[in-house]
């Protein structure tokens, strides 16, 4: 019964197409209040007062039909009625534990971003909740703020600690400072990328039931419920076994409901504690966007030293990414950003700088590709820039120094696996016919914009004659691109030691089969992934597997649902987990080696029926060989990596300078597939989005604050902007993952965007080096 | 944050003349309410300040669309996918249902009205300046009787319309005299679907003798309202097709428009853009 | 405004409600009527997630004040099954296609492909881009979503 490879139905797909999937916001509760946040309104500045207001009398109403009448009726919010909540009320600490707990629940003197909570409200109305939150008046006076990662650099004020960085790191292979000296060119650049939001359709919610006796429970959308569990142990001071923490169904997440849950859990929680009832909180899709955590802003600088035969000799990066007003997981997205910064390229002399920075914005988060979308568009921008400085082509370039097994990454990692970028170049550009297009397009675009019929770029308000030859050329200019890339599985370096995540697998007497993890599903596949994994090993139908819902109360400890580690790294303890359960029925004799389905059923009846519970569970162990060295940042980041070539086709419109990707195609290797429409998927949806992050995401900041909070004008792709996203993987089954599986959910992030803008680059000669690249900056450079 | 839903009144008389009396009533204290696709996003931020609205969605005497031999005329809750369905809208005005079919997705589309778009007064509405490059006129009736004006004057300001609170928006008429020019509808919105313009830009003229002959533009989100640009227009009509009436016509349409900054776009960008479009109408018409 | 009487019919079913004028159908649905497959995404339209029929045409839940919907026959994703026991050809299709990952968007997607179907029933691809240009779905990057359309146009 082969089941790895096979694209079997997503696990709780008829549910989703019916409408029957239970999101958090599909639940009620007998009781239940609804709980909103009032925010702060200014970047930076201490709280003077905070007054709960009156409606001017025109526009009170009767309320005498709801229950309950108002009392008194006499003030129309009746605020009496509401559960108030300030940072005063909260019983144990006032931070959410992650990394430096610094990000306070509810601020209680002091606001360090726009939209930072202050006061909680619950009351069963919800249609009275809004309008009673909009008569909390806070009064700030208002301190100045940092807006911007440079200005964070420059300490043009200090806002956090003592020099406002969150985290350095420093990567140091061979010896950088005495290459200079032996390079034949010497390429320099700057990239940027901006703020992306992860624009999850479902927003973030929970509900909450907290008292003293029971304890708190949570429901709630969400990647990690044992960091909602941590974070809520603090803020009750309450011990770990009167937390609970259940995830329901999640609609999507990538990354955007890693830590945020804590903060919204804990809110929920703290309402519930004071009203003694259940409380709802749903955030809409304004507060969502301009309240929690984006893709943290970036500035990389590059400095490379060639040999004049194109091999490189020392690459120098300095990376900086913008954290935002508290440390959150800042310092966990530098070092991934940080460790992929040099890429799948082998280079004797790296040195990586890099620094996590304060402003006062909201915490920027974790969002799919953790810092490495950030640090490979810089690197794939800039290899293409340094294959033109010493007259290359971009691929000849990349090949010259493309990483082969047994040779080593900037940390010092050596690849121990086969490795073959070359092939999958090869493959990518036989795919795209990348050569015939790249001649083809540059002959179309040559003959279709000599001087005379380039469109009008010129700023006509200020030159009173107009250059105006032959009509402009409406046709569009086309160009090809590509990126070369790699991205770690699993947590960095000791992460996953650190975690020591566990997995349970549980069967009864009818021989069906559970999965205990607190992976979640998410729509990335883990329910199906885990059934495929353990009917698999088990050698049983898949549907006797059932995945459980992940809930503190049931489930051990799996670990976050991040940094692509669930299939590899989960998805393996899965697998021993089950066949724990097999090697029990084994030992006790009551299975044979082979066996078949009804044996297996046959035996965990009999092994039920006469001791009990069936269970098993299984402990993350490193793969053998693995070292890292905290200190030095040296040694192997990753158990594995996947590897990838991506080329994109665009064309660029003269006459409104938008760029529409044409076609996409995304070539890598992955391990082993697993289940070929959820990981083509993955793909796909990852390349959408990072689609989005180069050409169509742009959120616009005004004074700390997004200003274009809402779907209307922060636009990602709609259905008629993608292109065809082709898609297709090489196989090489790496020896530690589950059925030779490696991860691949973030890895179709880093590699769109680079590919883009050196599309554009191949088709108007411009090289753009900030993301988003929206028209208006495209309009600025053709114009000059 | 959603506005409080208790505070709102939303009355559905059945027929024109019931409407037209609460409208008549107390000088604005109720607004009339269609296909709801702007007012409910305002209401759900927030910002829907009015607070008693008289539905028409249901009324028949604003439905329809009448096809004579000078003209067609649209209801004021024509929607956007009747719009585009209409065989004379697709063969004698192609923009109209170029817009339609580029406004919101087919969601808003069955639900938006052309009349709301022209009442809702948006700068950057897609339907207008495909109106106003079509001379269409509009006809307002209220209690005191009906009256039909040039669009081209309706929006005399940012969403200040020459309607009285007593009138509502009955029917759109466009004159059948598009045989033989050129079309040229662009709206750019950087995605392809659901954009809210940057800049939408409406044109049709004819070339006879070599001069441009019945040009007719009108562009959207680069001044306060909808804009006809009678200006640039008389800078074009009876030119010949060369480079100094182009040169011309630019410069009269970079001073007749009055593009701002804001969260969606630059003024720069959208004059530029305006430009070229321009040039690239004028090469349509060779 | 206090809450009124509204009579429609929902998935086949007469239905009396009793709400404020203004109140979205989308809220009153998931409420009062308990049919919480209708999603909310955005609020303002834009994500085609709370979509509905009314009398045989998509729109947006969210933007319809309950008002409107009086004499009105509206389906959900719950009325879409052909029965208990058999799926539509469109939610059989984006079962085996992968065009469901998290499934927020997939009841108000689903609606829109069963709606181009009956107004298109052999699409084009420029057509089933049209068609979905309304529902944002931010897991597939579509690509299953229209391999769906298209395999639910075979069956």
């Amino acid at each position: 019964m082969k089941l790895v490879g096979k694209s079997i139905p997503r696990k709780e797909g008829r549910k989703k197409v019916t409408g029957q999937a239970l999101y958090v916001d599909d639940l009620r509760f007998d009781g239940m209040l609804h709980g909103v946040t009032v925010r702060s309104s200014v970047p930076r500045g201490r709280i003077k007062n905070i007054s709960f207001d009156q409606q001017p009398a025109a526009e009170r109403i009767d309320r005498s039909d709801q229950p309950p009448a108002t009392a008194g009726g006499t003030d129309f919010i009746p605020w009496d009625e509401f559960t108030i909540v300030t940072a005063k009320d909260i019983p144990g600490e006032n931070y959410v534990a992650l990394i430096l707990n610094d990000q306070p629940y509810l601020a209680g003197e002091i606001v360090n971003h726009s939209e930072e909570p202050i006061v909680l409200l619950a009351h069963h109305d919800k249609y009275l909740l809004e309008e009673a939150r909009r008569h909390v008046k806070i009064v700030y006076e208002e301190t100045a703020a940092v807006f911007s990662l440079e200005d964070s650099l420059a300490q043009k004020e200090i806002i956090w600690g003592e020099d406002n960085v969150f985290k350095k790191f420093l990567v140091n292979k061979g010896n950088v400072n005495e290459a200079w000296a032996h390079a034949d060119f010497i390429v320099e650049g700057e990239y940027e990328t901006g703020a992306q939001e992860q624009l999850y359709i479902e927003t973030n919610g929970v509900i909450a039931t907290a008292n003293p006796s029971e304890g708190v429970t949570v429901w709630g959308s969400m990647q990690c419920p044992y960091y909602v569990h941590k974070a809520l142990i603090k803020l009750f001071g309450l011990p770990e076994e009167k937390i609970r923490v259940i995830q329901t169904e999640t609609g999507g997440g990538f990354g955007g409901k890693e830590e945020y849950p804590s903060l919204i859990a804990g809110h929920a929680a703290l309402l519930a504690w004071k009203s003694g009832k259940p409380v709802k909180m749903i955030y809409d899709r304004a507060e969502d966007m301009v309240a929690t955590t984006k893709r943290h802003p970036s500035r990389t600088q590059h400095k490379t030293a060639v040999t004049k035969d194109g091999k490189l000799l020392a690459m120098e990066i300095d990376f900086v990414i913008d954290g935002g007003a508290y440390c959150t997981l800042s310092p966990v997205v530098l070092s991934r950003g940080t460790i992929h910064a040099a890429g799948p390229y082998s280079c004797p002399n790296v040195r990586i700088q890099s620094k996590a920075v304060a402003t006062n914005m909201p915490p920027h988060g974790a969002f799919r590709g953790f810092g490495a979308p950030q640090s490979i568009f810089a690197l794939e921008r800039h290899m293409d820039k340094v294959a033109k400085a010493i007259g290359l082509s971009p691929e000849e370039f990349r090949r010259r120094n493309f990483i082969k097994e047994g040779e080593t990454t900037a940390t010092n990692q050596v690849i121990r696996e086969h490795v073959d970028l070359d092939g999958l170049l090869n493959r990518a550009f036989e795919l795209t016919d990348y050569h015939a297009k790249r001649k083809r397009f540059a002959e179309e675009n040559e003959r279709g914009s000599s001087p005379t019929v380039r469109a009008g770029v010129s700023d006509a308000r200020n030159t009173p004659s107009l250059t105006v030859g032959l009509p402009p050329r409406s046709i569009a200019l086309r160009g090809i691109g590509f990126a070369t890339f790699m991205h770690g599985a699993g947590f960095t370096g000791s992460g996953e030691v650190y975690l020591q995540s566990v997995v349970g697998a549980e069967a009864n007497a009818e021989g069906q089969v559970k999965v205990l993890a607190a992976s979640t599903e998410i729509g990335q596949g883990t329910n199906t992934i885990f059934a495929q994994i353990a009917a698999e090993a088990l050698g049983i139908n898949y549907d006797l597997i059932e995945v459980a819902q992940p809930d503190t109360g049931n489930v051990p400890n799996s670990g976050p649902t991040v940094a692509s580690r669930t299939t590899m790294i989960v998805g393996k303890l899965v697998e021993s987990a089950v066949l724990g359960l097999k090697q029990t029925l084994v030992g006790s004799g009551l299975l044979k080696d082979q066996f078949t389905q009804a044996d297996f059923q046959k035996a965990c009846a009999e092994h039920i029926a006469k001791f009990g519970p069936l269970k098993s569970t299984s402990q993350y162990q490193p793969p053998p060989g693995i070292r890292w060295d905290d200190e030095k940042y040296e040694g192997d980041a990753y158990g594995a990596f996947a590897w990838a070539v991506y080329v994109a086709e665009i064309s660029y419109n003269p006459l409104t300078y938008e760029v529409h990707v044409d076609d996409f195609v995304a070539v890598q290797e992955i391990g082993r597939v697993m289940n070929p429409v959820l990981a083509a998927g993955q793909i796909e949806g990852g390349v959408a989005q990072a689609i989005g992050m180069a050409l169509y995401e742009n959120v616009v900041w005004e004074k700390g604050r997004m200003a274009n909070g809402q779907m209307t004008n922060y636009i990602m792709p709609t259905a008629a902007d993608v292109p065809p996203i082709r898609v297709f993987f090489e196989e090489n089954p790496y020896a530690f993952g589950p059925g030779g599986a490696k991860g691949i959910g973030e890895l179709p992030m880093d590699g769109p965007a680079p590919a883009i803008l050196n599309a554009i680059e191949n088709a108007i000669g411009i090289s753009f080096n900030r993301i988003p690249l929206m028209p208006e900056a495209m309009m600025k450079s053709a114009a000059v | 944050m959603r506005g409080y839903v208790p505070t709102y009144s939303l009355i559905s008389p059945a027929k024109l003349a019931e409407a037209l009396d609460v409208l008549a009533q107390d000088n604005g204290a109720w607004k009339p309410f269609a296909g709801g696709t702007d007012l409910m996003v305002l209401l759900e931020a927030g910002r829907l300040p009015h607070k008693n609205y008289v539905n028409i969605w249901n009324l028949k005497e604003l439905r329809g669309i009448e096809v004579t031999d000078s003209q067609i005329t649209l209801g004021g809750l024509t929607t956007y996918t009747e719009v585009q369905n209409h065989p004379v809208l697709q063969e004698e005005f192609p923009m109209l249902c170029q817009a339609a079919k580029e406004t919101g997705g087919i969601a808003i589309q069955n639900r938006g009205t052309l009349g709301g778009n022209i009442v809702n007064a948006s700068p950057a509405a897609d339907s207008p300046p495909a109106l106003l490059a079509y001379d269409a006129e509009l006809e307002l009736v209220s209690k005191a009787g009906a009256r039909r004006i040039p669009y081209s004057g309706f929006h005399v300001g940012y969403k200040q319309m020459d309607i009285r609170p007593d009138e509502l928006l009955r029917a759109i008429t466009l004159p059948r005299q598009t045989k033989g020019l050129t079309h040229y509808y662009r709206k750019v919105g950087t995605r392809k679907a659901q954009a809210i313009s940057k800049v939408c830009f409406a044109a049709v003229a004819g070339v006879k003798n070599g001069e441009i002959d019945h040009v007719r533009m009108a562009l959207g989100s680069v001044a306060p309202i909808s804009l006809r640009c009678f200006k640039t227009e008389n800078a074009m009509t009876g030119q010949p097709l060369n480079d100094q009436t182009i040169a011309a016509a630019k410069r009269s349409l970079t001073v007749e428009i009055s593009p701002i900054d804001d969260i969606r776009s630059t003024k720069d960008y959208r004059l530029q853009v305006s430009l070229n479009l321009l040039e690239d109408f004028l090469a349509h018409l060779q | 405004m206090p809450k009124t009487e509204i009579n429609c019919s929902v998935n086949g079913e007469g239905k009396t409600l009793n709400a404020y004028p203004m109140e979205r159908l989308l809220d009153v649905l998931r409420e009062q009527l308990h049919l919480t497959g209708t999603k909310e995404g955005c609020g303002e339209g834009e994500c085609g997630a709370c979509t509905v029929l009314i009398d045989g045409q998509i729109v947006n839940s969210c933007l319809v004040p309950v008002a409107q919907v009086e004499g009105c026959d509206i389906q959900t994703i719950e009325g879409i099954a052909v029965s208990e026991s058999q799926l539509h050809a469109v939610q059989q299709a984006f079962i085996e296609c992968g065009g469901a990952q998290c499934g927020i968007c997939t009841p108000g997607m689903v609606i829109a492909a069963v709606s181009l179907l009956e107004k298109t029933p052999d699409p084009t691809e420029p057509e089933i881009r049209n068609g979905l240009a309304g529902n944002l779905c931010r897991c597939t990057g579509y690509m299953k979503i229209f391999e769906s359309v298209v395999r639910a146009c075979e069956k």
